[in-house]
């Protein structure tokens, strides 16, 4: 057994030196035992021998496995400089098998190397100097041996400020033209109470946005063994507690304000133009409603038929004329409800040279939602009567049979409140004219109802 | 009205531009501060985050608006002139002291600067570039600066933006002309589209006179970005990702940002009362992705869409995509080319790399992707290897069911 004692626990040199020397004495990776001085740990001291002495000689080795070696050297676990030369004696003898990413012990040191790349990546992000008096001074606690080869960058970076990073195990102090190495420090070595500090959390506080709130997110990069360092992280439980109230405010701000008639115009303008859904290939236009944009009532149907397609305007076919008679009859003036449909564009199956009423589908209706969403938000009124099945599913979101809800109101939330009902067309199909009389009385009555206060 | 004090500025300045979703400080040319004695920072090409908020958005820059006012009236944004937001406004000089007292203390890689129109867009865009010019000239910072510039100002102007910043942006703001001409009546598509174009050229030229004379001033040398709101009007993920494909093509950016319109106080009427969900723009990042790094073609992430043109929300769209061209799968990860292999729900382009530089070597086993990927689950559906065939699996009418099942055990 041959006992290997590299100076500093990241010394890519000497363990470069060492290993070649080990490789050409053609010792194996167990009978080679790897430590640090002042580490203590010396289990096989007694048994085990310096290795021997340098045989002349030389071997070349990829530039790739080079740069594994400065990744990997820097971790922590305590394997690494054996695993290291385990990689080296395979390599000697095929010299491309680093090339199969795939093999476990490549993997391996891969994933060590990506860990101590992480930990310096981190601790370019994470350190916070402090200004105290002439010196920037900073404390962190790396996972792994990465102060050193970490100095360049801090140094490339505040190359005209004076910094010191302090450790547990080792500190670095750069004066402006040279770095110095130091003992380990505590964390009291670099005390708070930079005023900049305040002003560094109130932009934290401020550019976060509370409508979105990904807690875990924000973990898997900045995880909690960080914080302590960050003046910043102590205001995340406080952040997190009042997101959702500072959402809400956010949303109940959300008033229309004066600018209504714009909105419904431009809104139409752009519903003109809708793709959503394959429905706007076939048919003439978007019929979108129409009605006072503060109206009290608005009421929703399903879809625009032969006659409104053609003239672009809701519920003016046979089935309007009966909406109107009924609305007439209930004592409403149709001029001060919102009239719209639940899809604004006709679908049809052409049968001959006419053109027959389909159903939309949930796809369609889903598409459609918007536009009668965007609606709601600017007419907003208080009740909502809903024609028939599609507007029932179109403004609930869920389909449900006209009998469920017919005889009770639904709260959409907000103070609004939504009625169901037949839609006319239904009266025109049905051929028992007595109980197409007794469906229009009792149509009536829901219209009436519906709109009394 | 009193006076603010910066703190209270930064506050109401950093909360306006809590919005926006671009904040990258990558891509730029390598510079440091090593051997000066003026000056401070250095860019080393990768950004860093500094912190990560709650939102789980990465804090890289100091992002801030110059001011909130606006003469103009744009109904998505929160500073617009009818908003009664309370308002504040830097002078340069203060925002050149905050970036520097931030960047000496390590807690950014530099500025974004944006702001609210007012009195003219010239005189605006005067005050944008003066922030950088100070930075640059008067305290020779070579931290990275992303100057989001108004499209309407004098392109002289402009061009000097480009000499100072890292990163120019011109928001497209909206992903169809007619929801930019209902939220934005006074922006027009066509003359922020002439700004990039105006850019794109720019850039090029100070790529070609660095190519010629080193020693030619770097010319936002990170490129041109843009970003758009997602949900506010009612353009569905087909559009998006078809502008955005148009966008790339034509104006050569870097980057297209997708902002998830988000409920803002004060709004006007004319916006949606809820934001879309959030995953909608996870997933058009992904989309996204796969058209820079994995040769998608817009008409092929447009497959991954359903009848309303919007990508599924509980899966990616690559899986998605996979699920609907199964014939082309399941792929042969020991023969197929990399292209194909760029296919396979689940494999990156790290894990694609790594399997082209191993099969050299050997034959790959079922085992050894497993090594090489984060799910074999999801993966083992669409591949052959030398001790698996996937031949049942793939013709499953419950493929998509399997898969994300097993995706959820998984994340469990
Ligand atoms: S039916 Fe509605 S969603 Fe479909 S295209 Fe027409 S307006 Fe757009």
């Amino acid at each position: 057994m041959y006992r290997i004692l590299l100076p500093r626990p990241d010394d890519v040199a000497a363990w470069r030196d060492a290993a070649r020397q080990a490789a050409l004495a053609n010792i194996a990776a167990s009978d080679l035992l790897w430590d640090v001085e002042g580490a203590g740990q010396d289990l096989f001291g007694a048994s085990s021998s310096p290795l021997p002495p340098a045989s002349p000689g030389a071997f070349a080795i990829s530039r790739h496995f080079l740069r594994l070696v400065d990744d990997v050297v820097p971790h922590r676990d305590p394997e690494r400089f054996s695993l290291l030369y385990r990689m080296l004696l395979r390599l000697l003898e095929q010299p491309g098998a680093l090339a199969d990413e795939a093999d476990p012990l490549r993997r391996r040191l891969d994933l060590l190397a990506k860990e101590v790349r992480r930990d310096i990546h981190k601790m370019r992000a994470f350190v916070r100097f402090r200004e105290l008096g002439e010196r920037f001074v900073a404390w962190f606690e790396p996972d792994h041996h990465i102060v050193r080869v970490n100095a360049g960058f801090f140094v490339r970076r505040f190359s005209t400020m004076r910094w010191s990073i302090l450790t547990p195990d080792l500190s670095i102090h750069w004066d402006g033209s040279s770095l110095a190495e130091g003992p380990g420090a505590i964390r009291a070595d670099a005390p708070d109470g930079d005023p900049v500090e305040a002003l560094w959390k109130g932009y934290y506080a401020s550019i976060f946005n509370p409508a979105r709130l990904k807690v875990g997110a924000m973990l898997k990069e900045m995880p909690r063994k960080y914080w302590a360092n960050m003046p910043e992280t102590a205001l995340i439980p406080e952040l997190i507690a009042g997101a959702r109230a500072r959402e809400t405010r956010m949303v109940e701000q959300v008033t229309p304000r004066g600018n209504a008639d714009v909105a419904w115009q431009a809104l139409r303008e752009e519903a003109s133009h809708c793709t959503r859904c394959d429905l706007h290939r076939c048919a003439t236009q978007t019929v979108f409603g129409e009605g006072p944009v503060d109206a009290d009532i608005m009421v929703v149907g399903e879809q625009p038929g032969d006659q409104e397609d053609v003239a672009g305007r809701p519920f003016v076919g046979p089935a309007g004329q009966l909406f109107n008679r009924a609305l007439d009859e209930a004592g409403i003036d149709r001029s001060r409800l919102y009239v719209t449909n639940a899809v604004k564009h006709f679908k049809f199956e052409p049968r001959g040279k006419r053109r027959i009423h389909a159903r939309p589908n949930a796809g369609e209706i889903k598409a459609c939602r918007w536009w009668l969403d965007q609606e709601r938000a600017i007419v907003s009124p208080r009740r909502i009567i809903l024609l028939g099945t599609t507007a029932i599913h179109a403004v609930t979101g869920k389909a449900s049979s006209l009998a469920s809800v017919r005889e009770s109101p639904i709260e959409l939330g907000g103070g609004v409140v939504a009625l169901a009902t037949i839609h006319p067309s239904y009266l025109l199909r049905l051929p028992d004219k007595a109980q197409a009389e007794q469906d229009y009385a009792r149509f009536v009555d829901d219209l009436r109802s519906a709109t009394s206060p | 009205m009193a006076q603010l004090d910066v703190r209270q500025k930064l506050e109401i300045l950093a909360d306006a531009a809590k919005y926006d979703a671009s904040c990258a400080s990558s891509g730029t040319s390598k510079r440091d501060s090593r051997g000066a004695t003026k000056g401070i920072g250095s860019t080393e090409g990768m950004g860093i985050c500094h912190a990560y908020a709650p939102d789980g958005r990465c804090i890289s820059l100091l992002k801030i608006l110059l001011t909130n006012s606006c003469i103009f009236d744009c109904h998505y944004c929160i500073n617009r002139k009818s908003s009664n937001v309370r308002r504040a406004r830097f002078t340069a000089r203060e925002v050149v002291d905050l970036t520097l007292a931030f960047y000496r203390r390590n807690y950014i890689e530099g500025l974004f600067l944006s702001s609210g129109i007012i009195r003219s867009s010239d005189y605006t865009m005067e005050q944008l570039v003066e922030v950088a010019r100070s930075l640059r000239e008067d305290h020779h910072f070579r931290g990275y600066i992303h100057l989001k510039t108004i499209p309407d100002a004098d392109p002289g102007l402009i061009e000097a933006a480009g000499r100072h910043a890292d990163r120019i942006s011109i928001n497209v703001e909206l992903p169809t002309a007619a929801g930019l001409e209902r939220l934005a009546p006074e922006k027009s598509a066509s003359r922020i589209q002439g700004a990039m174009a105006g850019m794109k050229t720019a850039i090029e030229d100070g790529k070609d006179a660095s190519r010629r004379y080193p020693s030619a001033p770097k010319f936002a040398p990170a490129g041109q970005s843009t970003q758009m709101i997602v949900g506010a009007d009612a353009a569905n993920d087909r559009d998006i990702v078809h502008t955005a494909s148009g966008l790339y093509d034509r104006f050569a950016l870097r980057r297209v940002y997708y902002s998830a319109f988000s409920p803002i106080p004060d709004a006007s009427a004319v916006l949606p009362l809820k934001r879309p969900p959030l995953l909608r723009e996870h997933r058009l990042y992904q989309s996204d992705w796969l058209m820079r790094f994995y040769g998608y073609r817009p008409g092929e992430v447009a497959q991954a869409t359903d009848e309303q043109g919007m990508l599924p929300l509980d899966i990616d769209p690559k899986l998605a995509w996979a699920l609907k061209a199964r014939e082309q799968f399941p792929v042969d990860v020991n023969r197929a080319p990399r292209e194909l292999l760029l296919r396979v729900p689940g494999l990156g382009v790290k894990a694609v790399d790594a399997v082209i530089a191993s099969r050299r070597w050997r034959k790959l086993s079922l085992a050894d992707i497993g090594r090489l990927s984060r799910s074999i689950t999801k993966l083992r559906p669409f591949i052959v290897t030398t001790d698996w065939r996937p031949t049942a699996l793939i013709d499953r009418i419950d493929l998509r069911a399997r898969v994300t099942e097993q995706l959820e055990l998984f994340g469990a």
